[in-house]
């Protein structure tokens, strides 16, 4: 009946990717000067990029399995780093405080603010704005960017024009020393909190009931229909838990940059949609790698010729795309 | 009649009061400075011609062909950033200014094809993005290559002096106003808007604008028909941004100044999608309706709603909602009800309007 | 014997495209109903519409006694009627025991159930944790197949099973449908293929340009070599 091969063929991970990390970190070895500068530029790519992740992951889900592109995603970190303002600087005597836990219970009240606000914004523009133009992409890409546009406005009328400083609360402050070398204790949370979402989303989408519907969905979610489920409430909830991690990527942004503005949100925006579009719209595999690749391009391309820093990133884009048209894990759609 | 005809390429307002507020702002911009006198309003005059030309241009794209692109500004920054080197570098003579345009031009049509034939293959979205990734990269050039496009500032220079304010043309005014360079200008600006729009609307009523309407409602069909739907979109792409380099040439005639702030930021790109949807995408006119409405209001609404904002100075949040610098808020409201509700925009309601009268054409 | 399923008067329009024209018959209980016809008549298009994944514009489909035109594809499904599409809807990226364990909605799989499936078809315990991408065209369909009843339905509607497939696998398709015929479950198969629909059917529904042009018992319509000729044309010889 099937083919007379005895042995099955072994699933095996296309660990081409992955391996492009290590490379790029390799590659910039000999270009940087000093071993010590290396490792800091390296943790520094890290960190953006599992920051970056966590702002794009929503996003290629959202699009995967709904087939919507979210073009007002940038309005909800821009939310996300506004609430923690709001959350963290009257609790100033928390984060100015030299204990560690203090810190991290103000920086964990702002997370979970930032995250229930945009996800509970998330639902409600899924619903008003999103609802009525499934499926038509061009109206889609229109009403986000109104919406985009309304968002923006909205944060200023309540948050004013200016700029709002956020300094870092005081144990996150400074770098552990290594001997010649600096690590940013903050990159090093910035990471611990990326990979955290990362193992949560896979836990979530491979060990249960939910995740096995979104992956599903993500390919043919007309076949989950006509198995019984009404996957549309699902998209509501990814839709939401996308948003939510936007905010969450907000904080963390806003903390690494240390001031917040309106424009903050579409600035990171044109590196999300590249680290997307590399990772293969869809998969939340491509999108780590892609966010790490991207980070670490921009940090070492920062410091060897800033001028030139987007347009590496861009490069990288271009180069993956001649490679893997479809980005580096194409989801396999009907 | 058929001089009109044949102007409009076939292509009337269809409605009394579309044709009444048409016929109001082509002889408000006429005579602008003569009914509008001042230096501002003539600025605003001036930037409405343009945007006019640079709004029709994107509803070529956007409403006829069914493409959304974020790299329209580009081609306008590159018109505008053409007439600027040229006349930095080369000095401010007629034949400068022609060879800087001639560049322009032959850059955005190379650029316009180039990203026709690589990208169109692709679905809206993945080419929306990467149109928006492209964008981005060419603002930054331009703010980078400081030498050669005077960085984040910008760059001034001078025009030849038939175009400068300084010079007069008539020793005595003209109905009350000085006819200097600045007039000159000015004419220069709506003739040139004026013909390129007439040239934008023949395109879109020539056999090759029906064959983009029938491809962007049904590219599948079309192609089967036999029409290579890349080649047609391809073309529209460059006429588009021949379109919107013009506008650029112009605006930099005007300003005599370009700068990203001005010709490549992505806010132009955001007003360019607000005044073509609340217009009336796929009208034509709806450009000249929704620049002229959002020109005006980004100058003088601002005045309406600082009164508004005192009065309900008591209020908690309202006075931040109609402050003055919010009147973005409100125009992004009206264009999500316009994608919504109404798609033909403003144009789109005062047509559906008449049709109800029962008004008659040809 | 009563009709689990009736079709009367159905139309469906797509765009500008009006495929079902009027659409009448019925499948009854327990048998396994044949719909038969040329591509383009309309077939897949009528599944569809029964599985609410297309509306019908105009008519009524009655399914175990309550009109389901207009409900939503999940509320139909919940109904009790599996789908097998043309396309088999594979998820590919998931393995053969995830497809399947999505497929069983109301809890784990039934573990004598499951024995029952690997006993019609073996590949799909050998392939238990391999994605399902892995798996040959035949083995697809038999996943796609093996899905939709690895809980009980009351209907079962099939779209061009063989498509595509070896001879060799279309015999033990035959074998696998005749053990489905066994269960409570009734089948609704759409085929082109006239030997494999002649070896199964019991009823039979003959459809064209959107609408039926012959119903009755398969056996009539086998005997009738005349009948088959004007009917099916030249289809008949295509796919032995």
């Amino acid at each position: 009946m099937s083919l007379a091969k005895d042995a099955l063929p072994v699933a095996r991970l296309d660990k081409i990717p992955l391996a492009l990390i290590p490379v790029i970190a390799a590659a910039a070895l000999p270009l940087i000067p000093s071993l010590p500068t290396w490792v800091t530029l390296t943790v520094a790519g890290l960190a953006m990029g599992m920051m970056i992740f966590i702002m794009a992951s929503g996003l290629t889900l959202v699009f995967g399995l709904m087939d919507v592109m979210n073009f007002a995603h940038g309005a909800f970190i821009t939310i996300g780093a506004f609430v923690a303002t709001s959350v963290l600087l009257p609790l100033a005597g928390w984060t100015q405080a030299d204990s560690l836990w203090r810190n991290l219970a103000a920086l964990l009240l702002a997370i979970l603010a930032s995250m229930a606000v945009t996800g509970a914004l998330g639902v409600a523009f899924e619903r008003v704005i999103i609802k009525p133009v499934y499926g038509q992409h061009l109206k889609q890409i229109l009403i986000t960017m109104g919406g985009l546009i309304v968002a923006e406005q909205l944060i200023i009328a309540i948050w004013g024009p200016d700029m709002i400083a956020l300094p870092k609360p005081a144990t996150l402050r400074g770098s552990f020393i290594y001997g010649d070398i600096a690590i940013e204790k903050y990159r090093v949370l910035a990471v611990l909190v990326g990979l955290a979402v990362f193992a949560a989303m896979f836990l979530v989408l491979n060990r249960t009931r939910v995740g096995l519907l979104i992956r599903a969905g993500v390919e043919d979610s007309e076949m989950v229909e006509s198995l019984g489920y009404r996957i549309r409430r699902v998209f509501i909830g990814v839709f939401a838990a996308g948003s939510a991690l936007a905010g969450l990527g907000g904080v963390m942004w806003a903390l690494y940059q240390e001031t917040v503005t309106s424009a903050m949100g579409m600035q990171v925006m044109i590196l999300i949609f590249i680290v997307i579009i590399i990772g293969g719209l869809g998969s939340v595999g491509g999108c780590f790698i892609g966010s790490l690749l991207v980070g670490l391009v921009a940090n070492y391309v920062g410091f060897l010729a800033p001028k030139v820093a987007l347009g590496s990133n861009i490069l990288l884009m271009v180069l993956i795309l001649l490679w893997r048209p479809q980005g580096l894990y194409p989801v396999a759609k009907r | 009649m058929t001089v009109i005809r044949t102007l409009l390429s076939g292509d009337y307002p269809r409605s009394r009061a579309l044709t009444a507020v048409l016929l109001v702002i082509l002889v408000g911009l006429a005579f602008a400075p003569f009914v509008f006198p001042g230096t501002r309003s003539l600025d605003v005059a001036a930037k409405v011609c343009v945007f006019i030309l640079l709004v029709a241009s994107y509803d070529l794209l956007l409403g006829y062909t069914g493409i959304v692109s974020f790299a329209h500004t580009m081609f306008f920054g590159i018109g505008a950033y053409g007439i600027a080197i040229a006349a930095s570098s080369l000095g401010p003579t007629w034949g400068s200014l022609a060879l800087g345009s001639l560049a322009a031009l032959a850059c955005s049509a190379l650029l316009a094809l180039l990203i026709g034939v690589l990208s169109l293959r692709v679905k809206t979205i993945f080419f929306a993005m990467i149109t928006l990734a492209v964008a981005a990269f060419f603002a930054i050039l331009a703010s980078q290559l400081s030498g050669f496009t005077g960085g984040e500032d910008g760059l001034t220079y001078t025009l030849p002096q038939v175009l400068l304010p300084g010079s007069k043309l008539l020793a005595a005014p003209l109905f009350g106003v000085d006819i200097d360079g600045r007039i000159v200008s000015y004419y220069l600006v709506f003739f040139a808007a004026a013909a390129l729009f007439l040239v934008l609307l023949r395109v879109v009523n020539s056999p090759f604008g029906r064959v983009l309407q029938a491809i962007r409602e049904n590219d599948f069909r079309a192609e089967a028909i036999g029409y290579r739907s890349v080649v047609y979109r391809s073309v529209a792409n460059c006429v588009a941004a021949l379109a919107a380099s013009a506008a650029g040439i112009l605006y930099a005639l005007w300003l005599r100044y370009a700068g990203p702030a001005t010709t490549l930021s992505f806010d132009i790109m955001v007003d360019i999608l607000l005044m073509v949807v609340i217009g009336g995408m796929g009208t034509m006119y709806g450009a000249v309706v929704g620049a002229t409405l959002f020109v005006i209001a980004q100058t003088y609404l601002q005045d309406l709603m600082k009164l508004a904002s005192h009065a309900a100075a008591g209020i908690p949040l309202l006075p931040a909602l109609v402050h003055p610098d919010r009147w973005l808020l409100w125009l992004g409201i009206l264009f999500i009800l316009s994608v919504y509700r109404f798609p033909a925009g403003i144009v789109g309601k005062l047509r559906s309007r008449d049709k109800r009268h029962h008004f008659v054409t040809r | 014997m009563s009709n689990l399923l009736a079709l009367s008067g159905v139309n469906t329009r797509i765009g500008h495209y009006h495929i079902l024209q009027g659409v009448d018959f019925v499948v009854p209980q327990g048998g396994l109903t044949i719909l038969l016809g040329r591509n383009g008549a309309g077939k897949t298009t009528c599944l569809r519409t029964i599985m609410g994944l297309w509306k019908a514009s105009a008519g009524c489909i009655d399914f175990d006694g309550a009109d389901i035109v207009g409900r939503s594809t999940p509320a139909v499904a919940q109904l009790g009627i599996g789908y097998v599409p043309e396309s088999m809807g594979i998820f590919a990226g998931l393995t053969v025991r995830e497809n399947l364990t999505l497929a069983a909605r109301a809890g784990p799989i039934d573990q004598g159930r499951l024995d029952w499936m690997f006993g019609l078809f073996p590949a799909l315990k050998k392939f238990w944790q391999l994605p399902a991408g892995f798996l040959s065209g035949g083995q697809k369909q038999m996943l796609a197949i093996a899905r939709a009843m690895i809980e009980p339905r009351k209907l079962l509607l099939v779209d061009e099973p063989t498509k595509g497939l070896a001879p060799a696998i279309i015999a033990h398709m035959v074998d696998a449908f005749r053990e489905l015929k066994r269960t409570d479950t009734t089948i609704l198969l759409v085929e082109q293929n006239f030997n494999f629909a002649r070896a199964l059917g019991d009823t039979v529904a003959v459809m064209d340009s959107g609408r039926i042009v012959h119903s009755g018992n398969m056996s009539e319509l086998a005997e009738d070599e005349a009948l088959q000729q004007r009917l099916l044309g030249l289809s008949l010889d295509a796919h032995q």
